[in-house]
């Protein structure tokens, strides 16, 4: 979580900053992943980053006569990092939400942001919020941002995302049917996408501000004084009109002299709210494993038998399958099958989790069979031939069932594994247990509660499934 | 005997057969010729190629030159899909008995009998359960059916294997040191279960260090010794009367 491969990206020279002022470098956290035109890669040179946020940071350090230095900061971590003492201040489209407030404590805003809308160019029915509710549309969005809440608000079935990119992509391949974002982003994203389109008008306005520790008050008001000076001598504008996000609503915080709004209430989850939550997550969990496990159990036998065959092209292609799937990272299958074939599959997410850990566990029991079938001795294949008995019979008959009990103790742990790696395909939008943690601590800052709810669960499940694996040895481990 | 019988008979017709491992040759031209119904003990010492020639009689283990006959079926040097055939066929005629047992620990005493009849043959599930119950009755064991391999002793365990073989109904056994894992009071039941068999008229190859069962259950005894045999007689002709010097020191190192 904390890859702060600190970038020294901004340096303003010596010369005009203040002599008496604190001269280290701020650090600024942000999400480069998070996407355009906030802070992002420049396509030319992707050694550096671009974006309004990155040219608003520049002009904030000319402003404070301070150096500010970027730090990579996972976006749904932000506040987290902050209130760990990371970094100095978070800035990275961060909306002023009453959570949020109870928390940190915010600059005066920085831009007006609203929401927008987009479905597909020819799609007709979805023609705001509204009649998507009606006419219970699947909505994506990015995990802890307003529109996320404006959905929940509304009742609206929403699917969560990480990244930007991937929303758009998977409206166009109509994995969704609309997708409701901060307009910068559906403005970078989507408008030059032809196959999308607007509807509605902008919604649901709201202010992005940069966010500081509650016990950092002397630097916030420093920012305030530094934001007000940009947005009266227009540099805040230019910077805005460069990016091609300026509007009209911007005026609001170009009048100098605001603050950030105060904190109303914010509600408290309880055990039994969350609960339900988590079982469901738990029971995605368990669907998902169970059906990878079952794939990579029958898919690992052939290539396990394939390789000890013997038969030169029967046995290489085994092998490239198996050190294939055990040389690429999980993550990137589930990339590579979700959106890399998004255009040619179409599988849903969860079908493509199954799928992705099922190719992937193959290659790890096929190991396992093939040792297994590997510890049963010569002789008894001699002895079954001695009978008669076809090298397929004897492998039915004798071989199989007695690997069997040299193979399900590893198997059964390789499960118990599986349990847990599941928890990576949040990546594609499926919510099991672990993103069901984490989008509840996110709103409820619970992490402590719900962590420890989160684990029994797991421990429900993990803890059964050893005991059997160790009777299992027990019963099996004295052979013949 | 008239014709028609030699489609049951067992008689093995072993033409200058060479196995070679690497540069060894174990089996080094080696003829032999053994009679439908006899009883042949092969001895020599070790490393003589004793194990090597049953294996290789059973199709096991593919040899490099010569030709064996089997009842009608013929294995000939190199391996391929006739020569699986043939071995499939005399497996069928001749059963084995190994040193280790090689019994299937996964099964019982009576399941180990049955997989053959019953998946191989194709027997009913009762019928192959009548003639393994017969089987264990006949090696002594009816009372163990349903005792599993790690339950029985030694001596237990080699008569379950001689009933799995003979429960394919075979023309002759080949038995590759079947006493040599067995103490010595294990020894007699299973070198009993043996002689019975040999009263019966099946054609054995025993290989064996058991002088005694030699000399007074064989009807010959085969010694070997660097892949070639070396002397071939009557037990009382081959133990006390040696030909060779080397057949005379094998035995005074055995008897020492």
């Amino acid at each position: 979580m904390l890859s702060s491969i600190a970038v020294m990206l901004l340096a303003t020279t010596a010369g005009f900053a203040q002599p008496d002022r604190d001269a280290r470098p701020l650090r600024w956290a942000a999400d480069a992943e998070g996407g355009a035109p906030y802070i992002f890669k420049d396509d030319a040179n992707p050694e550096v980053n671009v974006g309004f946020e990155v040219d608003l940071a520049r002009a904030l350090a000319e402003a404070l006569g301070r150096p500010i230095v970027f730090e990579q900061y996972e976006y749904k971590s932000l506040i987290l990092g902050l209130e760990r003492g990371d970094f100095d201040f978070a800035m990275n489209g961060l909306e002023i939400t009453p959570d949020r407030l109870q928390r940190v404590r915010f600059s005066r805003p920085y831009y007006v942001y609203q929401l927008q809308l987009v479905v597909r160019a020819d799609d007709d029915r979805f023609t705001s919020l509204e009649a998507c509710r009606s006419r219970s549309a699947v909505v994506g969005t990015l995990e802890e941002t307003a529109a996320e809440k404006l959905l929940d608000r509304m009742g609206i079935d929403k699917r969560i995302y990480d990244g930007q990119v991937e929303p758009y992509m998977d409206l166009e391949l109509g994995r969704l049917d609309a997708v409701l974002l901060d307009l910068p982003i559906a403005a970078y994203y989507a408008r030059p996408n032809r196959k999308l389109k607007f509807v509605g008008k902008p919604l649901a306005a709201g202010y992005y501000a940069i966010a500081f520790r509650k016990d950092r008050e002397a630097l916030a008001r420093q920012f305030d004084a530094a934001l007000d000076r940009l947005a009266g001598d227009g540099r805040l504008q230019r910077i805005y009109e460069k990016w091609q996000i300026w509007n009209d609503d911007q005026d609001d915080v170009l009048s100098t002299g605001r603050t950030a709004a105060s904190a109303g209430p914010t509600p408290r989850w309880r055990l039994h709210d969350y609960l339900p939550l988590l079982a469901h997550g738990a029971w995605v969990t368990i669907q998902l494993s169970v059906l990878s496990m079952a794939l990579a159990v029958v898919l690992g036998l052939p290539i396990a038998v394939a390789r000890l065959s013997g038969t030169r092209w029967l046995a290489w292609p085994a092998t490239v399958y198996v050190e294939f799937f055990r040389g690429i990272p999980m993550l990137l299958l589930l990339y590579f099958l979700y959106f890399g074939l998004g255009h040619t599959l179409r599988l849903p997410a969860f079908w493509a989790a199954v799928l992705g850990f099922g190719l992937n566990y193959a290659a790890y029991e096929a190991e396992i069979y093939r040792a297994g079938i590997g510890a049963i001795p010569r002789g008894q294949w001699e002895a079954a031939a001695s009978l008669g008995m076809s090298p397929a019979l004897a492998f039915r008959r004798i071989i199989l069932p007695q690997a069997v009990r040299v193979i399900l103790p590893p198997m059964t742990s390789d499960f118990i594994a599986l349990f847990k790696d599941t928890s990576l395909v949040s990546a594609i939008a499926v919510v099991e247990l672990t993103k069901q943690y984490l989008i509840l601590t996110k709103s409820s800052g619970g992490f402590l509660k719900i962590g420890l709810a989160t684990a029994v669960l797991y421990l429900m499940m993990s803890v059964p499934l050893g005991y059997l694996s160790r009777q299992l040895e027990k019963r099996w481990g004295n052979g013949s | 005997m008239g014709k028609w019988i030699v489609s049951q008979a067992a008689e093995v017709v072993i033409e200058g057969v060479v196995k070679r491992f690497g540069r060894r040759a174990v089996l080094d031209g080696l003829d032999l010729r053994v009679a439908s119904g006899e009883t042949v003990a092969l001895v020599g010492p070790s490393g003589g190629g004793k194990s090597t020639l049953l294996r290789v009689i059973n199709g096991l283990t593919p040899f490099d030159e010569g030709r064996i006959r089997v009842g009608p079926h013929i294995l000939e040097a190199h391996d391929g899909r006739a020569q699986r055939a043939a071995a499939r066929q005399v497996r069928q005629r001749f059963g084995m008995v190994f040193q280790d047992f090689q019994l299937f620990p996964h099964f019982t005493a009576l399941g180990n009998i049955v997989e053959a009849p019953r998946h191989v043959l194709g027997l009913s599930a009762e019928e192959s359960r009548q003639r393994g119950m017969a089987l264990l009755a006949r090696v002594g064991l009816a009372d163990r059916a349903e005792a599993y391999p790690n339950e029985l002793s030694g001596g237990q365990k080699q008569r379950v294997a001689i009933a799995r073989a003979l429960a394919m109904q075979p023309a002759g056994l080949l038995c590759d040191e079947i006493t040599s894992a067995l103490d010595p009071e294990l020894k007699g039941e299973v070198l009993a279960v043996l002689e019975d068999l040999r009263g019966d008229g099946m054609t054995l190859i025993v290989v064996t260090h058991e002088m005694g069962f030699a000399r007074h259950a064989a009807d010959r005894i085969v010694v070997l010794d660097e892949g070639r045999v070396i002397e071939d007689g009557p037990p009382g002709q081959v133990l006390d009367s040696p030909q060779k010097e080397r057949t005379r020191r094998f035995l005074s190192r055995l008897l020492v």
